[in-house]
Formats: C-alpha cells, sequence, structure tokens
C-alpha cells in the first residue's frame, strides 16, 4: 500500500491548466525529489497534496484513505471534512519561507499544535519539543522569538516544528530557496539525517547535486506533466527525454 | 466663583466623561472586531448591510447620531424615556459609531496578514477559529496598536460631544459654569484635563506597544 497515491491529478487557474495530469506513488521510507523549471507545477503539486489547493479532477489517497476521489456520478469529490481533519495528520509541510508564528517563541511554535491539535499534555509536548530542537542543534534557542533567528535556523524550527505533530510522510518546497549558499546546507544536512532514519519525503527542490545525493526516486516536470521520472541515476546522469537533458545542462553550466 | 469650586466641578464631569471613555471603549472593541468580522463574511447580505452602517456611522457627524439616538425612540416610536436614558444614549451613540471605525482597523490589520499564516496553521491542522483566535488574531492586534491609540484619543476629545444631549460631562460642565461666572477659565482648566487625560492614555498605550515590541 502506497503512502500517498495521486492518480491523473489536473489542476487550473484561471483557465491556465498548471497541472496537466499527473500520477505519482510514494512508497513508505521513499524520499522523492521532484525538479524542473519554474512555473512547472511542482509547487501547485505539493499544494493540492496538502489540501492548500483544491484539484479540479483527480485523486489524491493517503494509504488508501482518499482524499479527493471520483463519484459513482463522475464528479470529483472531497472527503468528508472529519475524515479529512484525520488524513491531515498524516502529513507535514517544510515552507519556502518558513512561516514561522512570529508572536511564538520557538519553543511554543513547536509545541502549540502537539498540545491543542492533538491534545497532548504539556510535558508531553516539551518533551517533544527538546528532544526535535535538539535533533536540529538548536537546544539553547527555544526561548528565542523567530526575529532572532538566521533563516537557515528559521527553517530548521519549522522542520522541528511539522515533525512535532509525528507525520507519515513531509512535504518541502523549495525549502532552501529563501536561503542563502552557506545556510542551505545546514537544512540539507538535516534532510539528509531525516531520510537516514527513513522519514518519507517528498522534496521540491532546485538543488540538484542535493536531490542526486538524498533521493531515491527523481520526477522531472515540466508544464504540469512529469516528463521523466526514475532513480537519480537514470534520470540526472542519463536523462532521456530530451526536455530533461536541456534543462540539467543548464544547471551544469551555472 | 472659586476656583477650587470651578475645579471640583469641572472634575465632577471629567468623572462622566471617564465613565463615557471606559464604557465605549469596553463595548465598542469587542463589538468592532464582530463588525469587522460581518463587513469580510462570504455572506451577501451580512456583507452589505455591515458596509452600509460603517457608511452611515463614518459619513454623518457622532454630535447628531447622538441626537438621533437620544430624541429618536421619542419621535420614531412615540416612547417617553426617563432622564436615565440620556446617559444609555450617549453609550449607544458612541458603542455604534466607535465600533464602525474599530471594525475598519481590524479589518485593515485582519487584510494584511500574510497568507502563509493561514497556510501554515492550516497545514498544522488548527480549526478555523484556532486559526484565528491563536496565530491571526494576537499578530493583528500588534499591527493595529497605533491606529486604534488614535482613535482611542479621538475618543477622549469626542466625549465633549455627549453636551448635545445634556450630559453632564466635563465640557457641559465648562460651558455652564463659563456663562454664569463670564470667564473663560473653566474651558482654560478643561482644555487642560483633556490635554492630562490624554497625556495619561497615550503613555499608557506607548507601554502596550512595547510589550508587543518583543517580536517583529
Amino acid at each position: 500500500m502506497p503512502l500517498l497515491k495521486i492518480r491523473n491529478l489536473q489542476k487550473n487557474f484561471d483557465g491556465l491548466e498548471v497541472i496537466k495530469d499527473i500520477s505519482l506513488e510514494v512508497e513508505q521510507g521513499q524520499v522523492v525529489a521532484i525538479i524542473g523549471p519554474s512555473g512547472s507545477g511542482k509547487s501547485t503539486l505539493l499544494r493540492c497534496a496538502t489540501l492548500l489547493e483544491r484539484v479540479d479532477s483527480g485523486e489524491i489517497a493517503y494509504m488508501d484513505e482518499p482524499v479527493v476521489y471520483t463519484d459513482k456520478h463522475g464528479r470529483t469529490t472531497y472527503a468528508h471534512p472529519k475524515d479529512l481533519k484525520r488524513i491531515q495528520s498524516y502529513f507535514g509541510l517544510v515552507f519556502q519561507n518558513f512561516n514561522l508564528f512570529p508572536h511564538f517563541s520557538v519553543m511554543k511554535n513547536i509545541i502549540d499544535a502537539p498540545i491543542h491539535v492533538q491534545k497532548k499534555s504539556k510535558e508531553e509536548a516539551l518533551a517533544i519539543g527538546r528532544d526535535l530542537l535538539a535533533k536540529m542543534g538548536l537546544s539553547d534557542k527555544e526561548n528565542a522569538y523567530p526575529c532572532q533567528l538566521s533563516g537557515g535556523q528559521q527553517q530548521r524550527v519549522s522542520i522541528a516544528r511539522a515533525l512535532a505533530l509525528n507525520p507519515k510522510i513531509l512535504f518541502f518546497d523549495e525549502p532552501t530557496s529563501a536561503l542563502d549558499p552557506e545556510l542551505t546546507g545546514e537544512i540539507l544536512r538535516v534532510i539528509k539525517d531525516l531520510a537516514a532514519e527513513h522519514m518519507t519525503m517528498v522534496i521540491v527542490t532546485h538543488e540538484m547535486s542535493f536531490a542526486r545525493d538524498v533521493a531515491d526516486h527523481i520526477i522531472f516536470m515540466d508544464g504540469g506533466v512529469i516528463v521523466e521520472e526514475g532513480t537519480p541515476d537514470q534520470v540526472i546522469n542519463n536523462p532521456r527525454s530530451d526536455r530533461t537533458k536541456a534543462f540539467l545542462s543548464r544547471f551544469y553550466q551555472i | 466663583m472659586d476656583l477650587s469650586v470651578i475645579l471640583l466641578k469641572l472634575l465632577e464631569g471629567l468623572l462622566v466623561s471617564f465613565q463615557i471613555f471606559a464604557l465605549t471603549l469596553t463595548f465598542s472593541l469587542p463589538l468592532g472586531l464582530l463588525v469587522a468580522l460581518g463587513r469580510m463574511s462570504r455572506n451577501f447580505f451580512v456583507r452589505n448591510i455591515i458596509k452600509i452602517y460603517i457608511s452611515i456611522m463614518r459619513g454623518t457627524p457622532l454630535m447628531l447620531q447622538l441626537m438621533v439616538v437620544y430624541f429618536g425612540p421619542y419621535y420614531i416610536f412615540g416612547w417617553t424615556l426617563s432622564r436615565d436614558y440620556r446617559f444609555i444614549a450617549v453609550i449607544i451613540g458612541f458603542v455604534l459609531n466607535y465600533a464602525a471605525y474599530f471594525a475598519e482597523i481590524y479589518r485593515g490589520g485582519i487584510e494584511s496578514m500574510p497568507v502563509g499564516q493561514y497556510e501554515a496553521a492550516k497545514v498544522l491542522g488548527y480549526s478555523k477559529t484556532q486559526t484565528f483566535m491563536r496565530i491571526i488574531l494576537p499578530q493583528v492586534i500588534k499591527r493595529i496598536l497605533p491606529s486604534v491609540t488614535n482613535e482611542i484619543i479621538t475618543l477622549i476629545k469626542d466625549t465633549s460631544l455627549a453636551f448635545v444631549i445634556s450630559v453632564s460631562e466635563m465640557f457641559t460642565a465648562a460651558k455652564a459654569i463659563a456663562s454664569s461666572q463670564a470667564s473663560v477659565v473653566p474651558y482654560l482648566a478643561a482644555g487642560l484635563f483633556y490635554y492630562i487625560f490624554n497625556y495619561i492614555v497615550a503613555f499608557a498605550m506607548e507601554g502596550v506597544e512595547k510589550k508587543f515590541s518583543y517580536y517583529r
């Protein structure tokens, strides 16, 4: 049973077809990297999978529990809000620009949802929070506010915030695009550590060498479709499609 | 009349001014939030009724609104209300007027919030109410504090409009003493009191703003 299953996804923005027809599956423990030029629909795909955008048609299911499906009349239907709320807890999302809550301390950013959404006790949430901060190398920052942290530190807090809810799958929407190259490294290291722990992840990224190193499956998207997918070796080292070749060659020229 | 007697009478009036001020804030700040939510409602009727209400409150003089609230029940329904209704009418008039202004301030604050805050809250599983109460509103309050301070200071001075329906607040008292004594001293003293009142409030609001300055 795949953790995430997407079938024939379509999404328009005011008549512009951003996602034309996308199907993919993510297995437990898999790390999938989605690469491709800007405007190819990568981020929109992630936003559809995390319920931030409504799809026009297609199917999405987490562990065979449907989020959106085609009913017997052929209409695209979203699951009942109660079911969606449960399914929502299966995934986490790390944003490009962190979206931390600026009025909460670092620790509160991490423990607020476990306490108020998952109804965990404060002690239990604090224990989880301390654990995660230690893992992110930010134990000394628990009382700091997001505005006092560097971009890389903020992104690590936002990863900890997502992990605190113990998701089965974690999505990253260009997690290093708002960071300078020096800070990018620290985030990539954290993601690599998570991969080593067999965290299931789907990462939209422009970091080709990182994608090659960390992912066991790479998807190259362009124009709202998957142009090519496979192992890093297949897609990045030996691309078959001319479009993939052109995209990658431009990357390696820089 | 002795200066001390004048000051005593003015201070009695100031107490009434302060009551108008405090009661108006107590009711109009929460009401303004509800009005703002109605103004942003997806329901066509709710949204437009609120829009008309705000437009009337902002488009006509507060003095006239106070008169309508006070005299309206008699002229429209033929009700004769007790003398105590004067003060109640002042509070109703001020609350309705200020709620409209506060609503627009709240709305500006709420609409200035980055969409990413809502999205982060949604992905973390917060309900809509939790998102608003825990994530959005606390940040909105910080953003709107300077505008709210402005409005509060205006309110202190506006309390003098209650004289139009003869509620004996400070300005009414000053006017009465000034005409009976043929002196401008009561006006000057009242002006000084308003200034001190405002100064204290501005100082307090600065403190509140500082309290919120722990984050950007």
